[in-house]
């Protein structure tokens, strides 16, 4: 039994002298033999299907690819191309003000659902879950039915300005740039504030009662009480799903793809969207994967840009 | 007086808002509904109102199964989801139970690279891995689909995971060890049973994920017949430029109702693996 316990532990092995015999069971029961064990299945089919399609994305870049014909290298041809192109800035641009005001309206939103949420009433667990909905459905199929609720003529939206005679004929939801940036946004802010909301409340719930209680008593309003318990209770919470949501929203492509398609002329496509569209639509794969690969500093600038705001705060 | 002041209170604080949440969370449902329950006549219709129906008729669900595959996309959607879920959760925790119960060289470093390919943009990886399912002639079937989903929910999972394993006191596995139980033994039996809470978590959240992924099921599956729900429903149901207004619908309200009606029974795992990260981290 104590000869078990001993060799279980990994350096028992080695420390004790000679004469103890190599045994299997004992081997398998390292926990670095074990470890390794368990983790080479996964790490195998990782570095067969995340890991070499990476390295090999990586290497398209510096390459001009073209469908059905041999990859031919460029250097950094790609790279000084795309830094030519209006419509490569314009994606940046776009998937810059996309993620970022999103995510603000998100964060900020889905700390409204939570305090609201935070209360006690019936049917508070139907109530999570009808509200956490727009979050579970197939974005593609949502996006499909906002598509229709934006449609110019016969949609949602515009059929209400009509009939309740707010405006002769609606906006073109779609139709221009701004609208339509307008548009993108509104969608995923709606799709993505319950995720914030619903992390938010679990988060609520975990500050002690007592907190509240004490800055009461020291004379602390309801603002008070929010500003100097509730918020700063919260913000690690807050910070980690901001940092989830950026990261989301950035690689957001089903949203644009089936709303604008990038268009109109371009104008909101992001730069996932706009990499698909120069590797699929225009058959230039080493140029759109140049894109997507800009896409990795781009995400660090912005979240580098939130540690400094936290910081700031 | 004392009462009246709570009762306006409630109205402003809980009742208004959480009113203006809810409609602003389910109104795109019911105009699903709406549109997909009218006839083309009402449907556009100037001068009917938006949300009421007149004449209510299945006829674009009717369409929608007879011209289409429908039933064969969610049966695909199902299935895929299905399969790579188990995969995940398999590879998943196979790489999670190390990462957080072992000490062995090399762990750390280990659990932020699989954290760090959160940032690797799927764009990035569409065309090595459309050249990779080609070289396997997988093409154009499910299992295509089913090897590449596990690549987007095994980190994903891993760190879910991880979470749970934590929680399992390290002595529950030595005490398992010195009455003679091997570390196997010890998983399987004591410490992977304590963490079903979590495989469900983790389970629902990849089944979701699952049936929403877009991106290569959009490139590897072309043929009707292998496609799934947001594939054929972008693919098929919007022909050109002319929309099928009624069918669309009737095709997101259905392709929306069974992952609507598993994730209900399994809400509560669901929003446990949602905050997991963000309460416990």
């Amino acid at each position: 039994m104590s000869k078990i316990l001993e060799a279980g532990r990994a350096g028992a092995l080695e420390a004790a002298p000679a004469r103890r015999p190599f045994r299997l069971a004992a081997f398998f029961d390292r926990e670095s033999t074990f470890s390794w064990l368990m983790l080479t299945p996964p790490l195998l089919f990782l570095l067969a299907f995340l890991g070499y399609p990476f390295i090999y994305g990586v290497y398209l870049s510096f390459f001009q690819k073209e469908v059905a014909r041999a990859p031919v290298f460029v250097g950094f041809g790609n790279f000084v191309k795309l830094y030519n192109d209006p419509i490569f800035w314009q994606a940046v641009r776009n998937t810059i003000i996309f993620t970022g005001v999103a995510t603000i309206f998100k964060a900020s939103g889905g700390l409204g659902m939570a305090l609201v949420m935070n209360q006690s009433f019936k049917m508070k667990a139907f109530t999570r879950a009808a509200l956490l909905l727009p979050f579970i459905v197939p974005t593609v199929l949502s996006t499909v039915a906002w598509q229709w609720i934006l449609d110019p003529g016969m949609g949602l939206f515009n059929r209400l300005l009509m009939v309740t005679h707010l405006a002769e004929r609606g906006p073109s939801w779609l139709g221009t740039p701004t609208m339509a940036m307008i548009s993108i946004i509104m969608v995923n802010t709606w799709r993505g504030l319950p995720f914030f909301g619903i992390s938010i409340l679990a988060g609520l719930q975990t500050i002690p009662v007592d907190l509240h209680e004490s800055a009461t008593i020291d004379g602390a309003g309801t603002w008070g009480r929010f500003r100097y318990v509730t918020l700063p209770a919260l913000m690690p919470v807050i910070l980690i799903v901001t940092v989830f949501s950026i990261v989301i929203t950035f690689f957001d492509f089903q949203l644009v793809y089936v709303l604008t398609g990038g268009g109109p002329a371009n104008s909101t496509h992001l730069m996932a969207t706009y990499a698909y569209s120069l590797s699929m639509g225009a058959g230039q794969m080493g140029l759109g994967s140049a894109v997507a690969l800009s896409m990795v500093p781009v995400l660090g600038l912005l979240l580098v840009a939130l540690t400094f705001f936290v910081r700031k705060d | 007086m004392v009462g009246e002041l709570t009762w306006q209170k409630r109205l402003v604080g809980l009742w208004l808002p959480l009113s203006g949440f809810l409609v602003v969370a389910l109104f795109p449902f019911t105009w699903m509904a709406a549109t997909s329950l009218k006839t083309n006549a009402e449907l556009y219709d100037p001068k009917a109102s938006p949300l009421s129906i007149h004449h209510p008729s299945l006829v674009h669900y009717i369409d929608l199964l007879k011209e289409t595959n429908f039933l064969v996309w969610i049966g695909n959607t199902m299935l895929v989801a299905a399969i790579a879920t188990g995969i995940s959760l398999l590879l998943g925790a196979m790489l999670a139970y190390p990462l957080a119960r072992m000490r062995f060289r090399g762990g750390a470093l280990l659990a932020v690279a699989v954290a760090v390919t959160y940032l690797i943009p799927q764009t990035l990886l569409f065309v090595p891995m459309a050249d990779l399912i080609g070289k396997m002639h997988l093409g154009n079937t499910l299992t295509a689909v089913m090897l590449t989903y596990p690549t987007l929910l095994v980190p994903f999972i891993a760190w879910l995971l991880m979470g749970y394993f934590k929680t399992v006191p390290k002595e529950l596995e030595e005490q398992a060890m010195i009455d003679g139980a091997s570390r196997w033994r010890a998983m399987t039996r004591i410490i992977l049973p304590l963490c079903l809470p979590g495989f469900l978590s983790a389970g629902i959240f990849a089944f979701t994920l699952s049936q929403n992924e877009f991106l290569y099921a959009l490139l590897f599956l072309t043929k009707s017949s292998v496609r799934t729900v947001p594939i054929g429903v972008v693919g098929e149901l919007i022909r050109g430029d002319a929309f099928y207004w009624g069918q669309l619908m009737a095709g997101a309200l259905l392709g929306s109702i069974p992952v609507a009606l598993i994730y209900s029974f399994f809400v509560k795992y669901y929003v446990a693996g949602l905050t997991a990260g963000a309460v416990k981290g």
